[in-house]
């Protein structure tokens, strides 16, 4: 029971991190409940497709089926993400303008909020598919129901406390710097879930490693351990990256930093642009 | 136009030559342990490790240490591309048995 425990306990937190800084920043938007249970009901039902249809994804891409998925579901998550921030960014100033109170605000963001619920599902289905193999695995080697069951519920209920610890730890950010912070935290989720997809790119031989193993800080925080995982999901944390996972990683810090900056733009300048020397009031 | 298309060509042609140049090494999974539980590999280039599962349930082939992770279905094969390395001795593990599971990639 431990065992199970432990692996469903860290691949629930995966996806658990990943919906509270999601959740976190969709606060006050109406009916974000729904799509945040939305979300997950069709990360689980992805999660067994793609649990059920292994076989079949493995033997696709000459043997690199499993690889391309991965890196095709995390780069969508990015594209995503960073959607939503640039138009966060693009209406962050009329919202600030009739900002009477964050529900009236913070209500405009419910458009871009189907496609958080698609990171959420994405998220689900990935660290899902895992588990539902491994707790299959593990019926087959004839553990005790009491066991499975145990298990499963000690590691769901642990991944999502913690889930929820981040999230009322957001909570207490100052409401003047929440949006800043939290749009903050999901540019560098999507840039450590770019670098991640180029791991799996280049585990297909797709990619040049541009130098493996750069760096090794294993010694200090080991991608193994509970602090490594939490802070590889959170920043893209990695004790020894490839070359061209940072390659992903810049590109992706770049180009989500560069979308907002000329997004927040007012509109005036926007339509005049380049022609920089207006001066603004 | 032509010379474009020729060194496409021998573009593809050379990736297709170095994919075929990657030296091979095989592992097994039995009982849910790895055999050998210690695979000597070269140092400096990338190896291609053909992992083969004959239990009947599935197993993760993964390390940390080497940053690979790749699901082995029951009673099938699975390749995974890892390097180049420095020398060294790397532990990989199966993820779902991580009891008896265990292994070594002794990079020299």
């Amino acid at each position: 029971m431990p065992g199970v425990a432990l692996l469903v306990f860290r691949e629930v937190l995966e996806a658990a991190l990943i919906v509270s800084i999601v959740c976190a920043a969709t606060r006050g938007v109406r009916l974000r409940g729904l799509y945040v249970l939305g979300g997950i009901g069709l990360g689980l039902a992805g999660a067994l497709l793609v649990a059920l249809g292994a076989g079949f994804i493995a033997g696709l891409a000459s043997g690199s089926g499993q690889e391309l998925l991965n890196a095709g579901v995390l780069l969508a998550a990015v594209a995503m993400i960073g959607w939503h921030v640039v138009w966060m960014s693009r209406h962050a100033r009329e919202l600030a303008q009739h900002m009477s109170a964050v529900g009236q605000a913070v209500k405009a963001g419910s458009s871009s909020l189907t496609l958080l619920l698609a990171v959420i599902a994405l998220a689900v289905l990935r660290e899902g598919s895992e588990v539902v193999l491994f707790l299959y695995s593990m019926a087959m080697g004839g553990i005790s129901a009491g066991g499975l069951i145990g298990g499963i519920a000690l590691g769901v209920g642990g991944g999502v406390a913690l889930g929820f610890a981040l999230y009322f730890g957001l909570l207490r950010i100052p409401l003047k710097h929440f949006f800043g912070a939290t749009n903050v935290m999901l540019v560098l989720l999507a840039a450590g879930l770019a670098s991640t997809a180029a791991r799996f790119l280049l585990q297909a031989n797709r990619l040049p490693a541009l130098g493996e193993q750069l760096w090794n800080t294993s010694w200090l925080l080991s991608n193994g351990s509970l602090a490594g995982k939490t802070l590889g999901i959170l920043i893209g944390y990695d004790a020894s990256p490839a070359g061209i996972q940072l390659v992903f990683y810049a590109v992706t810090l770049l180009l989500l930093i560069g979308g907002m900056r000329l997004a927040a733009r007012p509109a005036a300048a926007r339509r005049e642009a380049p022609a920089a020397a207006i001066p603004q009031s | 136009m032509n010379r474009l298309a020729l060194a496409a060509v021998l573009l593809l042609w050379s990736f297709a030559a170095r994919a075929t140049d990657v030296p091979e090494f095989h592992l097994a999974i039995q009982d849910h342990a790895y055999q050998p539980a210690e695979l000597k590999v070269p140092a400096g280039t990338k190896v291609k490790l053909v992992i083969e599962n004959r239990d009947a349930s599935p197993e993760e082939f993964e390390s940390t240490e080497f940053n690979r992770e790749k699901i082995v279905l029951p009673n099938s094969t699975i390749t995974v591309y890892v390097g180049p390395l420095k020398p060294g001795s790397y532990r990989f593990f199966g993820d779902f048995h991580q009891d008896t599971a265990q292994g070594r990639l002794i990079v020299e």
